[in-house]
């Protein structure tokens, strides 16, 4: 990360003056379980991505063929930049293709 | 100066709040402070302030509606005390931090339990450590000079601080005097609306109010310390500039009789109008006694305070507030303590809590004081065994 600016310098009152920069804080250091999509049993229900607070289930047009010869035209995947490890989405999806594994850096 | 008009402390800081032209109002109804806003309600309902008045559910409301309308830039007022002043605390801290140039009155009134709607300062020093700065006036005439004073030290691009105007609940906000009222023209000549600050503008967004993650949030606490520190010189610059404008003088500290004083009573607020002629009185029959008025408690005016108390040979601090289990008991006393301890000033300093829940001041009980720090003439702190008393209660 660059050098933080200290207080002397900083905009009074806490004030940021770049729109829209909150993407610039990655919140996936928070994370202690990391949430990973078995792209296999996944049905592309989309309920992962609808459940996802952050929101950081990334919907891709990235076609996927199973084993079981069936084509889907999207991939569910994580954005691993903001996920913060909450599990909603393993917990909602129907078809449990999302497991919560240990964190390790 | 023409000729005043009979105002109580109330209606005489709703008359600043008009003369100071405000955009926004909002504010919640409390004994002692509620005149100020019916009041300052009836102006704007009869078209003699052009202003927002928004009412309502709650104090905490009351200031979180005014952050808002600061934050847009608008001149801001509301009015508390006691338990709503309590209400008020969260959104306290975040007015001075994000550095709102928010004016408030306190009609200072005691702290519940039990229910007390009279005046002591339990509510006034409870919220000191909020990062504001705050004044107190000892009568109506002070009520509306300092607040019209606060709009101009609060929205000083070097300061850009929230400020508080106590005053005495009942003793001064119900108690009618003569008021020399500053007029619109005059007070915006002294205190022109500013904007120097980013506010909250479509055409130019800002975000205000974020998260400070540990990476941040630090750097602004500190930046809030630095900034009612430096407020000091915007303060005396615009208690100076007061005077040029409108003939009236206030100090940060004012000081009689402290020259060659014995005992020097420090105190705020109305029982200050009863300290002095009972100093004039005491002086009479042989007692050396000063009187110390503290107009301003945050910034702490430690230098102004400190040049009153070297020639004493007692200090004695008088508080309407207990600050229950602190080493100083009285709030003010642990300021003027430390102030000394700091310079090294070493004669005895005794605390003398009195006056709590509308309980009158009376002479008898400066004349207690009086008599009973006479005792330490000549000793040092460290031959104090208990430093506090309760004046004026029943044992």
């Amino acid at each position: 990360m660059a050098s933080l600016s200290g207080w002397r310098t900083l905009p009074p009152g806490a004030v940021i003056l770049e729109p829209g920069s909150s993407v610039k804080y990655k919140t996936a250091s928070w994370r202690t379980l990391r949430p990973v999509i078995d792209q296999e049993k996944c049905i592309r229900c989309r309920l992962c991505w609808t459940y996802c607070p952050e929101p950081a289930i990334l919907e891709l047009e990235k076609p996927y063929t199973a084993k079981s010869g069936r084509t889907y035209k999207v991939t569910y995947e994580i954005d691993y930049d903001y996920c913060k490890g909450c599990g909603l989405c393993a917990e909602e999806c129907p078809v449990k293709a999302i497991t919560m594994v240990e964190e390790v850096r | 100066m023409g000729k005043p008009i009979p105002l109580s402390g109330n209606y005489a800081v709703a008359y600043a709040v008009k003369a100071a032209d405000v955009d926004v109002i909002a504010a919640y109804p409390i004994t002692p402070q509620t005149a100020v806003v019916e009041k300052l309600s009836e102006f704007v309902a009869n078209g003699e302030l052009d202003a927002e008045f928004i009412h309502v559910e709650s104090e905490h409301s009351a200031l979180s509606a005014v952050v808002g309308a600061s934050a847009a830039g608008a001149r801001v007022f509301t009015a508390t005390s006691a338990q709503g002043l309590l209400l008020m605390y969260e959104i306290m801290h975040i007015a001075s931090t994000m550095r709102l140039p928010i004016v408030m009155t306190i009609a200072t009134r005691a702290i519940s339990a039990p229910i007390n709607i009279w005046c002591d300062h339990s509510d006034f020093m409870a919220s000191s450590d909020a990062g504001w700065i705050m004044l107190m006036g000892v009568n109506a005439q002070e009520a509306h000079d300092l607040t019209i004073a606060a709009y101009r030290i609060a929205e000083d691009p070097r300061a850009l601080l929230p400020v508080a105007v106590g005053y005495d609940g009942f003793w001064v906000s119900h108690t009618v005097e003569p008021v020399h009222v500053v007029e619109r023209e005059g007070a915006l000549r002294y205190a022109p609306k500013r904007v120097a600050r980013y506010v909250l503008d479509p055409e130019r967004p800002v975000t205000m109010g974020s998260l400070g993650s540990p990476d941040w949030y630090f750097e602004f606490r500190v930046q809030l310390q630095d900034a009612v520190e430096k407020s000091r010189e915007v303060i005396s610059e615009a208690l100076r500039e007061f005077k040029q404008h409108f003939g009236r003088e206030y100090r940060e500290v004012d000081g009689l009789y402290t020259d060659d004083a014995d005992v020097v009573l420090v105190l705020m607020g109305s029982a200050v109008g009863s300290a002095v002629p009972f100093a004039e009185e005491a002086r009479r029959a042989g007692l050396k006694v000063g009187v110390v008025n503290v107009r301003l408690f945050r910034p702490f005016p430690e230098e102004e305070v400190l040049k009153h108390l070297e020639g004493a040979k007692v200090v004695a601090v008088v508080d309407r507030a207990i600050n229950p289990g602190s080493s100083s008991v009285g709030p003010l006393y642990s300021d003027v303590a430390v102030t000394a301890f700091k310079r090294g000033l070493d004669v005895p300093i005794l605390s003398y809590v009195t006056g709590l829940g509308g309980r009158a001041v009376m002479k008898s009980h400066f004349e207690a004081m009086v008599k009973h720090a006479y005792g330490f003439v000549g000793k040092r702190m460290r031959d104090v065994k208990t430093h506090y008393s309760f004046v004026g209660v029943r044992e």
